[in-house]
């Protein structure tokens, strides 16, 4: 994969799969740490000790309409190759969490790409997901919840074309500025 | 300070899609896009926000929907549309440059785009 955004959307993928109604997507990026971290944690329906041993294996799946499971050993893949690495902590019934860690400044580090795309796709496949979404560059963070949007939106639904591509503009705004480009305005 | 786009916009937005809402009676024409690993890897996201821009572009009442792998690795990425009443056509393939043709002649006007096409079901 090019982007980490589209591992995140991967991930997430996995967590949908999973039956997780609440899915938290936290990005952090730490220029003095020279760290990127992303943590995908959901409340879908886990798996047991074992079987998260084995998960990084690309022959540990357990689709059926093939024999290799390709996320997060992809995953896994790219987070070595940029000096970081993917760890997994789960429990059957509760959930699940994957954390990814990058070198920030590291050569091989993927781009993270477009994060508004992958999160407006999540939504028009999941419009009833919880999903929450917090973004930390040094000492600033962007936090965005699809409960407060659906408050904001009553009856019409997140997953309208119209409203998915005005999120997409409106969290490229907010990402844009929490890098440092553009005004600054936030309550 | 320039202002941000905020969220209170929405509520703009959601006046103006109440009325649809209500107006809407079901019965419309799904668009389904493949979003396993091969998908997302192939540029099936950028398919999705394409079909997206379009339908909201165009004001164009479809239903999208996502799917995981169905095991067509080498044709992602994948999207399948389906009119009420009619077979569901999968084209593969798809770049989001052919997102316009299958919108404005297949979900719009019901021909399909046979160059596109990789599977018909019912
Ligand atoms: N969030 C999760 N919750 C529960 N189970 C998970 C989760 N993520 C992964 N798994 C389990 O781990 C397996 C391997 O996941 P992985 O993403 O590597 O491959 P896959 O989803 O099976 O296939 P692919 O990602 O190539 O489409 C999955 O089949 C699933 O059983
Ligand atoms: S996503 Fe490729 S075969 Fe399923
Ligand atoms: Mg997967």
């Amino acid at each position: 994969m090019e982007e980490l955004a589209l591992h995140i959307l991967d991930l997430v993928q996995n967590s949908l799969a999973a039956g997780a109604t609440e899915v938290v997507i936290e990005i952090k990026e730490d220029a003095a740490g020279d760290l990127l971290i992303i943590t995908i944690k959901d409340n879908g329906s886990g798996m047991d000790q074992e079987f998260v041993r084995r998960v990084l294996d690309p022959f540990t799946t357990t689709r059926t309409t093939r024999r290799v499971g390709l996320g997060l050993s992809l995953l896994a893949m790219a987070a070595r190759q940029a000096g970081g690495d993917v760890q997994i902590s789960s429990e059957k019934g509760k959930g699940t969490t994957v954390t990814a860690t990058f070198g920030l400044r590291h050569w091989d580090r993927p781009p993270l790409g477009d994060v508004p795309a992958t999160l407006v796709t999540v939504l028009a496949g999941a419009p009833k997901l919880d999903l929450i979404y917090r973004h930390t560059v040094d000492d600033r963070t962007f936090t965005f919840c699809t409960r407060e949007v659906r408050r904001e939106l009553g009856e019409v639904p997140i997953n309208d074309p119209k409203v998915l591509t005005f999120l997409k503009r409106y969290l490229q705004e907010a990402l844009t500025s929490l890098h440092g480009g553009g005004g600054v305005d936030e309550a | 300070m320039t202002k941000l786009k905020s969220l209170d916009d929405l509520r703009r937005l959601r006046e103006e899609l109440q009325k649809e809402v209500e107006a809407r009676q079901g019965g419309e024409t799904q668009i389904i896009v493949g979003m396993g690993t091969c998908g997302i890897a192939a540029g099936a996201r950028e398919v999705m926000t394409a079909i997206l821009e379009e339908l909201a572009r165009r004001n164009i009442k479809a239903t999208v929907l996502q799917t995981g792998c169905i095991g067509m690795c080498e044709k992602e990425p994948l999207v399948d549309v389906v009119r009420p009443g009619e077979k569901r056509i999968t084209y593969g393939h798809v770049t989001p440059r052919d997102v316009p043709r299958i919108i404005g002649e297949h979900v719009v006007n019901g021909r399909i785009v046979e160059d596109l096409v990789v599977g018909r079901a019912n």
